[in-house]
């Protein structure tokens, strides 16, 4: 195994998932799999190759600091799972 | 209109439904209505759409119908009507991605591909089913259920744009709009016998495209011929202020070229395209399409693409961790699934997220988030980032000996409903052909060529960089000569 059992449901956390105790077994396996498969990675030399992370290399755009967008609060939150008041409301944080 | 006439225009391409319409042959609304006619029948079997907007579409066919009559209204895609991929944010329409996290999501906003086919007279009939936020190659992975391949409907009609190719294929929309990130329109055209362009990166806008992997996601066109390609890619390409990654490069003509000879056209066989794991079968049908084209006056030389094989291990590790991160807004919070009864915001975030996504999708982020982590970023992410750069450089090198690099999409037909859906490696592998031209981000056209064993084979034509017009030319001329294309599996004929 590339991975153990502790570290799937330390990064499942990470990655806020609560993965039950008894899908760890599964997970833990074939993301291992996974990981045996990128593997192949690592035969391969690349010091001094530069890193791509846009096809086309492109650099991010910049735009003229102005706003256009408009308020569009009651649309967006009439989607939204629990309102209140033009809030999102979440489980109480603070005690 | 006579039910042979209907028989015959489900299986049109686009550019001849919009003749029929402007010699007033047919009107839009009876198009419309027949495509409806034909989901309603049909769609059981298949599974293809997940939402079908009759009254929209029926809105916009009177609409169009009058714009047309007032010669108000000229675009070639006018009252023609397609699928969109349910990715595709629709202002007031289910767009779930073919997830139990967007399953009650009603976009407040259109995505610019769909605001530019509006405007053009298109006519939306629907939503099409997909592998969960695009990640999968058979369409096994959406939580609307699997879809059937219209060849047979034991198959799998490939993914993630499965919904789209199985829609197309078996004439219940004459085009779609999918998208690929790692070959998910070229492979499921392939495997359902349509035609489907991936073009170069930034090419078309991604806004209201919901994001995969961000640095590979393009739309891409699914139809019926090279010519109706032209027109889509004409329609929805170009630069948008909404995406910054879209290219400020002019759109040319795609239509205007599509005519030119071929005699001279230089083409590069990849020999790591016919190594180890492709079909005998398969191998002998592309062989003969690439022989048709030497007929046509090109010349065929072996050329080398010597890091593709690394292609999938860089995928696996540079899709997933793009995906992990724009997966991250999914939180229970302001749209889409969330838990009962949290416990606290933790319980909140961690079982809604857990309860919404897919066993693939959780698969993908995992991993993603793994690549990410502390200590792991440069073994993982960073070295797949230097490996996608020397398999673009393998295509930029390749590229100035050739003019097109032809090969398969896929290395079999479609595969059986089940067979490799508890073996993910297995369904990884089935995407070597495609995965380096998405990591290179070059546009590349799938066209079907011929059967095996009654399986439509697909011909995969890459070409260099924001060269669709030279591919989409390649196509036709290959179209104008043979009439795979015009194949259509005969259970779907009628209504």
């Amino acid at each position: 195994m590339s991975i153990s059992k502790a570290e799937v449901a330390k990064v499942a956390h990470l990655a806020r998932l609560a993965i039950p105790e008894e899908r760890l077994e599964g997970y833990t396996h074939t993301i291992s799999d996974i990981l045996d498969l990128v593997a192949q990675m690592n035969a391969v030399n690349t010091d001094g190759i530069e890193p791509l992370s846009n096809p086309l290399d492109a650099v991010q755009l910049l735009r003229e600091d102005k706003v256009t967008e408009t308020n569009q609060r009651e649309v967006y939150q009439s989607i939204a799972p629990r309102v209140e008041e033009g809030l999102y409301l979440v489980p109480k944080v603070i005690e | 209109m006579t039910l042979a006439t209907q028989d015959d225009l489900s299986t049109l391409t686009s550019k001849e439904l919009h003749q029929l319409i402007i010699n007033k042959d047919v009107s839009v609304m009876e198009v419309v209505e027949l495509f409806l006619k034909r989901i309603e029948h049909y769609n059981p079997q298949l599974n293809a759409y997940i939402t079908v907007v009759q009254d929209k579409a029926r809105e916009q066919a009177i609409k169009v119908d009058n714009q047309i009559r007032q010669g108000e209204l000229n675009h070639p895609l006018a009252g023609v009507p397609y699928a969109l991929k349910d990715l595709f944010c629709t202002k007031g329409i289910l767009t779930s991605c073919g997830s139990k996290m967007l399953s009650n999501f009603i976009s407040p906003y259109n995505a610019t591909v769909y605001d530019k086919l509006n405007d053009a007279g298109a006519v939306l009939l629907g939503k099409v089913n997909m592998d969960e936020f695009a990640m999968g190659s058979s369409n096994e992975n959406s939580y609307y259920g699997a879809v059937a391949n219209p060849w047979d409907l034991s198959r799998i009609p490939g993914g993630s744009s499965g919904g789209s190719a199985s829609a197309v294929a078996a004439g219940l929309a004459p085009y779609s709009l999918g998208s690929d990130t790692g070959g998910s329109v070229r492979q499921p055209a392939s495997y359902c016998g349509i035609s489907s362009i991936k073009p170069t990166y930034g090419r078309i806008s991604r806004y209201g495209m919901t994001a995969y992997a961000s640095s590979l996601d393009q739309c891409g066109p699914m139809a019926r011929s090279a010519e109706d390609m032209a027109v889509i890619l004409q329609t929805i390409s170009g630069f948008d202020e909404r995406d910054s990654t879209s290219a400020n490069v002019p759109v040319p003509n795609y239509s205007a070229t599509l005519n030119e000879s071929l005699a001279g056209l230089r083409i590069g066989i990849p020999k790591e395209f016919f190594a180890n794991g492709l079909d005998a079968s398969v191998a002998k049908v592309i062989q003969e399409a690439v022989q048709k084209f030497t007929q046509l006056g090109a010349t065929v030389k072996e050329v080398s693409l010597p890091n593709s094989h690394l292609s999938v291990a860089a995928y696996y590790v540079i899709a997933p961790a793009e995906a992990s991160a724009n997966l991250s807004r999914f939180d229970g919070v302001r749209f889409g699934y969330s838990c009962n009864d949290p416990k606290n915001l933790q319980d909140l975030y961690e079982r809604s997220r857990w309860e919404g996504f897919g066993d693939e999708v959780k698969r993908r982020i995992v991993v993603g988030t793994y690549a990410l982590s502390s200590g792991y970023y440069d073994a993982y992410y960073l070295k797949a980032q230097k490996i996608r750069r020397l398999i673009k450089n393998d295509f930029v090198a390749v590229f100035n000996e050739v003019d097109v690099l032809m090969g398969p999409v896929t290395p079999t037909t479609a595969f059986k409903i089940g067979e490799k859906s508890d073996d993910p490696i297995a369904m990884y592998l089935s995407d070597i052909y495609t995965l380096p031209i998405s990591l290179a981000g070059v546009p590349a056209v799938s066209i079907p060529v011929g059967f095996s064993e009654g399986l439509p084979v697909g011909l995969q034509i890459i070409g260099d960089y924001f060269n669709e017009a030279k591919l989409l030319n390649v196509a036709h001329q290959y179209q104008q000569v043979t009439d795979w294309h015009r194949q259509t599996p005969s259970q779907f004929s009628g209504v």
